[in-house]
C-alpha cells in the first residue's frame, strides 16, 4: 500500500516533468517556426498606388503588389456587359459583378491563377474572353471568374479604392 | 607494422570486424543479375552530387537579385565551374535514372515482401526526400522555370484544407514566392542531402539485417548459395560504375543541357510566367496525374494533390496488396504482365505531363482523357496485383527451392 503510493507520486512528478519539458521545446520551437513566417520588411510593402490616366479602354497593365502581380483593367463596355449577363448557376464560384469591382469599368484582380499560382495571359486569350492560364489551361472570364478548367475559386479581387478619377490604391488604406 | 596499428585499433574500435562480417565477406545471393547493381550506383551518383554540390556552393549566392548571375559566373569566370555544374545538374537527372530502376528492380522480384518491409519503407523515405531536394536545388538558378516550378510546387500547399493559404506564405516567408524562398530553400536544398546519406545508412543496416533478395525470389540457404561481397560483387558494381560513367560523361561532355528547359536561361520574373511550363522529366509522370484530375469543380485541386502524392504513398502498402506465395514476378506470368504495362503507362504519363494542358491528340481528343485513363492504369496496376493474388486469380509457376 505504501510502495503503491510511492509510485503513483512518482508517475506523477515523470507526468508532470515530461509536459513542463513538452512545453518547453514547444515554446523554443516557436521562434524557429516563426522566423520563416514574412518578415517586417516584406509587410511593410502593404499598399501600391497606380495612375490610371494613360490606361485607355480595353488597355490592361500588370502592376506588383506586395509582390503579386495585379492586372488592372479598364474594361470596355462589350466586357462590362459580358461580365454582368451570367447567370449565377453557370458559375463554380457564383459571384456577381458588382461585388467584384469598385467601378464597372475597372476590373482590379490578382493575376494570380487560383489553381496553383501561375500568372494568367492578359485579357482576351481565354474563352468568355477572359483570361486564359497557360499552366493547366483554366479559363477566366472579363470579371475574372472561374469559368473552366482545375481551379476552384475566381482571381482573387484585392482591397482597392480609387483616391480620386485617376488613382488606384491597392491594398488596404488605414485611416 | 601495419597489422600491429589494425590490433590496436580493433582492440578500441573493432573496425576490421566490421568490414569483414558488412562489406568483404557479408554474405550475398549468387545469382544477384544486373538490376542488382543500382543500389550501389544510387550511392555513388548521391557522392558525386555532395562532392560538386559542397563546391558550387563555394560560388553561388542565394539571393533573388543575384542568384541567376552566380550560376553564370559559375558558367564563364570559375576555373572549371561548367564542369562543375554540369555534373551536379545531369547528375540529378541520373540519380532518378538510377532510383527509378533501383525501384522498379524491387518492385519486379518483389523485394518489398516480407521480411523486407521496413527496408522497402526507408527506400520510399528516401525518395521522397531525393524528389524534394531536386526540386528545391532546381530552384536555385532563379531562372523561369526555377521560379515558377517553385510557384506551382508550393501552391500545392494551399489545397491543405482550412490553414492551407497560411501555411503557403509560411514557406515563401512572404505573399509570393520571393528571395526569403529562395533563402530557406537553398538552406534545405544543402541539408537534405545529409538526411538523405543518413537514411541510406539506415537503409543498409536493414538490408544487412534481413539480407539481400536475389531473382528468384526465394528464401536461400547462405551457406550453398550465397559469395562473399568482395571480390565478387565489388568487381561487378565497379563494372556497372564504368558503364554508368561512359553514359552519364556522354551526356556531362556532349549534350549537357539536354535535360535542361531554355526557358530557365532567363531570369526569373514574378510578373510573367512562361507560356508553357514543365517540371523536370523525372516529375512529369505525377505531374500529369495531378493534372487529369480536374473534373471535380472545387474539389479538384485538393484531389489532384492527394492522387499525385499518393502515387508515391501508395508503395508503402504495396507488401501487403501483394499476396502471392512467390516473391519473384519471374514465376508469376499475370503479375509480370501487369508489370510491363504499368512501366509503358508511367511513360505515357511523362508524355502527358510533358504536353500542354489544353493540348489535343488524334485528331481532337483533349489530351486531359490520356491522363485520366492513364492515372486510372498506374492505379489500377496496384488494384490489380492486389485482386490476382488475394483471390488466387493468378496460378504461379513453382519455385526452385535453392539457387
Amino acid at each position: 500500500m505504501h510502495i503503491e503510493q510511492e509510485e503513483s507520486r512518482r508517475d506523477f512528478l515523470i507526468l508532470a516533468t515530461s509536459a513542463v519539458g513538452l512545453v518547453g521545446v514547444g515554446g523554443a520551437a516557436w521562434p524557429f517556426i516563426r522566423s520563416m513566417s514574412p518578415s517586417a520588411d516584406v509587410l511593410a510593402q502593404a499598399t501600391t498606388e497606380v495612375d490610371l490616366s494613360a490606361i485607355q479602354e480595353g488597355q490592361m497593365i500588370t502592376v506588383p503588389w506586395q509582390g503579386k502581380p495585379v492586372f488592372v483593367l479598364h474594361r470596355t463596355a462589350e466586357q462590362i456587359a459580358q461580365a454582368k449577363n451570367v447567370t449565377m448557376s453557370e458559375l463554380r464560384d457564383p459571384q456577381d459583378d458588382k461585388d467584384r469591382v469598385r467601378k464597372p469599368e475597372w476590373l482590379v484582380v490578382l493575376a494570380i491563377c487560383t489553381h496553383l499560382g501561375c500568372v494568367p495571359q492578359p485579357i482576351g486569350t481565354g474563352e468568355y474572353g477572359g483570361f486564359l492560364c497557360p499552366c493547366h489551361g483554366t479559363h477566366y472570364d472579363t470579371s475574372g471568374r472561374i469559368r473552366k478548367g482545375p481551379a476552384p475559386k475566381n482571381l482573387e479581387a484585392p482591397p482597392h479604392e480609387f483616391k480620386d478619377d485617376r488613382t488606384l490604391i491597392i491594398g488596404k488604406v488605414l485611416a | 607494422m601495419f597489422k600491429s596499428i589494425m590490433e590496436w585499433v580493433d582492440a578500441r574500435l573493432p573496425i576490421s570486424d566490421l568490414i569483414k562480417s558488412q562489406a568483404t565477406e557479408y554474405p550475398t545471393p549468387k545469382n544477384l543479375n544486373y538490376w542488382w547493381n543500382f543500389g550501389s550506383l544510387a550511392l555513388f551518383v548521391l557522392i558525386i552530387q555532395l562532392a560538386t554540390g559542397i563546391f558550387l556552393v563555394m560560388h553561388y549566392k542565394p539571393d533573388a537579385a543575384l542568384a541567376f548571375d552566380s550560376v553564370e559566373h559559375i558558367m564563364r569566370d570559375v576555373n572549371w565551374g561548367w564542369l562543375l555544374r554540369y555534373l551536379h545538374a545531369n547528375g540529378a537527372t541520373f540519380f532518378f535514372v538510377v532510383v527509378y530502376i533501383h525501384i522498379l528492380r524491387g518492385m519486379y522480384y518483389g523485394s518489398y515482401r516480407s521480411p523486407r518491409e521496413i527496408l522497402w519503407w526507408i527506400g520510399i523515405i528516401i525518395f521522397f526526400l531525393l524528389m524534394g531536394t531536386a526540386f528545391m536545388g532546381y530552384v536555385l538558378p532563379w531562372g523561369q522555370m526555377s521560379y515558377w516550378g517553385a510557384a506551382v510546387i508550393t501552391n500545392l500547399m494551399s489545397a491543405v484544407p482550412l490553414v492551407g493559404e497560411d501555411l503557403v506564405v509560411w514557406v515563401w516567408g512572404g505573399f509570393a514566392v520571393g528571395d526569403p524562398t529562395l533563402n530557406r530553400f537553398f538552406s534545405l536544398h544543402y541539408l537534405l542531402p545529409f538526411v538523405v546519406f543518413g537514411a541510406v545508412f539506415v537503409h543498409l543496416w536493414a538490408l544487412h539485417a534481413v539480407h539481400s533478395n536475389n531473382p528468384d525470389g526465394i528464401d536461400i540457404d547462405e551457406h550453398k548459395d550465397s559469395l562473399p561481397f568482395h571480390p565478387y560483387f565489388t568487381v561487378k558494381d565497379l563494372y556497372g560504375v564504368g558503364v554508368f560513367l561512359i553514359i552519364y560523361c556522354g551526356f556531362v561532355f556532349f549534350a549537357p543541357n539536354y535535360f535542361a528547359e531554355p526557358d530557365n536561361y532567363i531570369e526569373a520574373n514574378p510578373m510573367q510566367t512562361p507560356a508553357h511550363i514543365v517540371p523536370e522529366w523525372y516529375f512529369l509522370p505525377f505531374y500529369a496525374i495531378l493534372r487529369s484530375i480536374d473534373f471535380l469543380g472545387s474539389f479538384s485541386k485538393l484531389a489532384g494533390v492527394l492522387a499525385m502524392v499518393g502515387a508515391i504513398a501508395i508503395l508503402f502498402v504495396l507488401p501487403w496488396l501483394d499476396r502471392s506465395p512467390a516473391r519473384s514476378f519471374r514465376y508469376r506470368p499475370l503479375s509480370r504482365q501487369l508489370f510491363w504495362l504499368f512501366i509503358i503507362d508511367c511513360f505515357i504519363l511523362g508524355w502527358v505531363g510533358y504536353n500542354p494542358a489544353d493540348a489535343t491528340v488524334f485528331g481532337g481528343m483533349p489530351i486531359v482523357f490520356v491522363g485520366r485513363a492513364a492515372t486510372l492504369v498506374y492505379f489500377g496496376y496496384f488494384f490489380l496485383l492486389w485482386l490476382i493474388t488475394a483471390f488466387d486469380i493468378e496460378k504461379p509457376k513453382p519455385t526452385p527451392t535453392s539457387i
